[in-house]
């Protein structure tokens, strides 16, 4: 396992040298640090949501869930419409982006542990019943969202829908070093739980035998879960495109290729496994976007096909197996 | 020995255990037996912080169950679950490794794979240890279960209806390796049961729940008669001793 964790990690240095020096037009002394920017917002954004996304399927036992089940991206759409809507494009232009982040930021992780705490009291910790309000949840903020476009002026409107897809064409410095300081941290202490989760994978009762209390691992699962989706969600926008569909597609495509290339459930593997697997597709995928297909498809839309064509395939081998 | 101190338990408003005391001592297989909705595995469930203890005082050797550590406990008691469905996609040998955890939370030594491996051929896993859990059956499945639980190396071992899917070749197999863990290696067994039969051919002493209360303890020569069957579980059915050991002819 570990000559494949080294070649993933070659792979990734490889394509991401490939976006920092094919097709080069203008002076290299612009070009690298605002390629390294961008690679970096990429490989950060990659990183959150392969891990975030192994996490939760991890305490909710399942395969095909991801995190974005829990409404992040539409509670994303949701203040960035209100914003334009109160405000105005002009409004929302003026609001300094750091202060967007941290809105979003601290929005959407309140959100996340809301609605734990408040499932954990009613439904006795049940992990399905608390997906399955996070969806129905996601569908309440998604009407509301759509509501509110409706009644904004349409140039407004094409303000919301332009930063209603995940986007690596600008990224701001600032951001990049506030999200970097926000995720690092969190991605250290999934990379600590690491042991106890394979023990909480499998299942409640060996998990409580072996000395550890299934509750508390996935609350705090959880609370990490929430800032990854979060702050990666506030720096680029949302990953699954037109206001997010029943899974973030691609943490599920990192995920389950990560699956393929490492079978193991040990996330001593899995974890780094599905974070190269991420960069790796999020970084190659944007150098063909920009580089080859002079961005005329934005990246989030590919994602979404490739992993509707995925989640399929699960569904339908996990029917047979 | 496992004290158990007037120990009350509802679900809802379903009172489920209306106090119980037992002392189930060190040492041999103790069977829970009882008619369905008695409380056997409500009981079990409580000794193995499965479901939190609202009323009562449970202690394990010196370890008072609420109060202790979790990784203490799962040093001294194990526990087996009545499903023994994984939904990580896990090989044999990977999950008789997870038994260690307790001792080394994620940091197995020389010692911990030394354990593995012997657990695994004590129970005659090494041929499919490198099988996945879905591609084996399920005795071999639940005997791999067992060896987890050996592996942990605890004196207690709790199991909730182990011989639920095991036809009769597993079923009897299972017994004979507990027995065999209670004699050798001198651990501790408690084990719920729906068979009187079982009970009464591989236990040492038998308690016999009805109603959320004990309704009757003791070795199975002494508890397991017409009686019993009569008053703990409404039916009326022989019982013949055979080779010492009572048994309810069906």
């Amino acid at each position: 396992m570990a000559k494949r964790l080294i070649a993933l990690a070659a792979v990734l240095v490889a394509v991401s040298a490939l976006y920092m020096l094919v097709d080069a037009q203008g002076a290299w002394s612009f070009l690298l640090p605002f390629r390294a920017q961008k690679l970096g917002a990429m490989l950060l954004v990659g990183t959150c949501l392969s891990v975030a996304t192994v996490l939760f399927q991890t305490i909710t036992a399942n395969r095909i869930l991801t995190p974005s089940v829990m409404g992040f991206d539409a509670l994303y759409i949701l203040v960035l419409t209100s914003v334009v809507h109160l405000f105005g494009s002009a409004g929302f232009a003026a609001i300094p982006s750091v202060v967007l982040f941290a809105i979003n930021v601290t929005g959407m992780t309140l959100l996340g542990l809301l609605l734990f705490t408040l499932l954990r009291r009613g439904a006795r910790g049940d992990m399905m019943r608390l997906v399955l309000t996070g969806i129905i949840l996601g569908i309440l903020l998604r009407s509301i969202t759509e509501f509110l476009q409706r009644m904004i002026d349409p140039s407004e409107f094409s303000v919301v829908q332009s930063i209603s897809f995940a986007r690596f064409t600008s990224v701001d410095p600032k951001l990049l070093a506030l999200t970097a300081a926000v995720t690092v941290p969190v991605l250290w202490l999934a990379w600590r739980m690491r042991a106890r989760l394979d023990v909480l994978g499998l299942g409640e009762v060996p998990a409580t035998g072996l000395g550890e209390r299934p509750a508390r691992g996935q609350a705090q699962a959880l609370v990490l879960i929430c800032l990854l989706v979060a702050a990666a969600t506030a720096l680029v926008g949302p990953m699954s495109g037109g206001g997010g569909g029943p899974a973030n597609f691609f943490g599920l495509i990192a995920t389950a290729l990560a699956h393929v290339l490492t079978p193991t459930e040990r996330h001593s593997t899995l974890i780094p496994s599905a974070a190269l697997t991420g960069c790796i597709l999020l970084v190659a995928g944007q150098t063909v976007m920009e580089r080859f297909l002079d961005l005329s498809t934005p990246l989030t839309v590919v994602i979404e096909l490739i992993g509707g064509l995925l989640f399929l395939f699960l569904l339908v081998k996990r029917r047979r197996a | 020995m496992i004290r158990i101190r007037d120990v009350h338990h509802a679900i809802g408003k379903a009172r489920i255990l209306h106090g119980i005391d037992l002392d189930i001592p060190k040492g041999g297989i103790t069977a829970l037996i009882g008619p369905n909705g008695a409380g056997k595995s409500t009981l079990l469930s409580l000794v193995a912080r499965l479901a939190p203890l609202k009323q009562g005082e449970i202690t394990v050797e010196t370890l008072k169950i609420g109060a202790c550590s979790d990784r203490d406990l799962a040093k001294v008691l194990a526990i087996m679950a009545q499903s023994t469905h994984v939904s990580a996609r896990l090989r044999v040998r990977e999950l008789v490794s997870f038994g260690r955890y307790p001792w080394h939370q994620g940091r197995p030594g020389a010692q911990d794979r030394a354990l593995i491996e012997a657990a695994l051929e004590r129970f005659g896993l090494l041929p499919i240890a490198d099988r996945f859990l879905d591609e084996v059956s399920g005795g071999q499945r639940q005997r791999a279960f067992v060896a987890m639980a050996f592996a942990q190396d605890t004196d207690y071992l709790l199991l909730d209806e182990p011989l639920n899917n095991l036809d009769i070749a597993g079923a009897r197999s299972l017994m004979r390796l507990l027995r065999e863990m209670a004699d050798k290696d001198g651990k501790t067994i408690v084990i719920v049961l729906h068979d009187i039969n079982y009970a009464s051919a591989f236990a040492d002493r038998i308690v016999a729940l009805k109603d959320g209360r004990v309704a009757a303890q003791g070795t199975p020569a002494q508890i397991v008669d017409t009686a019993l069957l009569r008053d703990v579980f409404g039916t009326d059915a022989e019982v013949s001793v055979i080779g010492g050991r009572p048994q309810v002819l069906v």
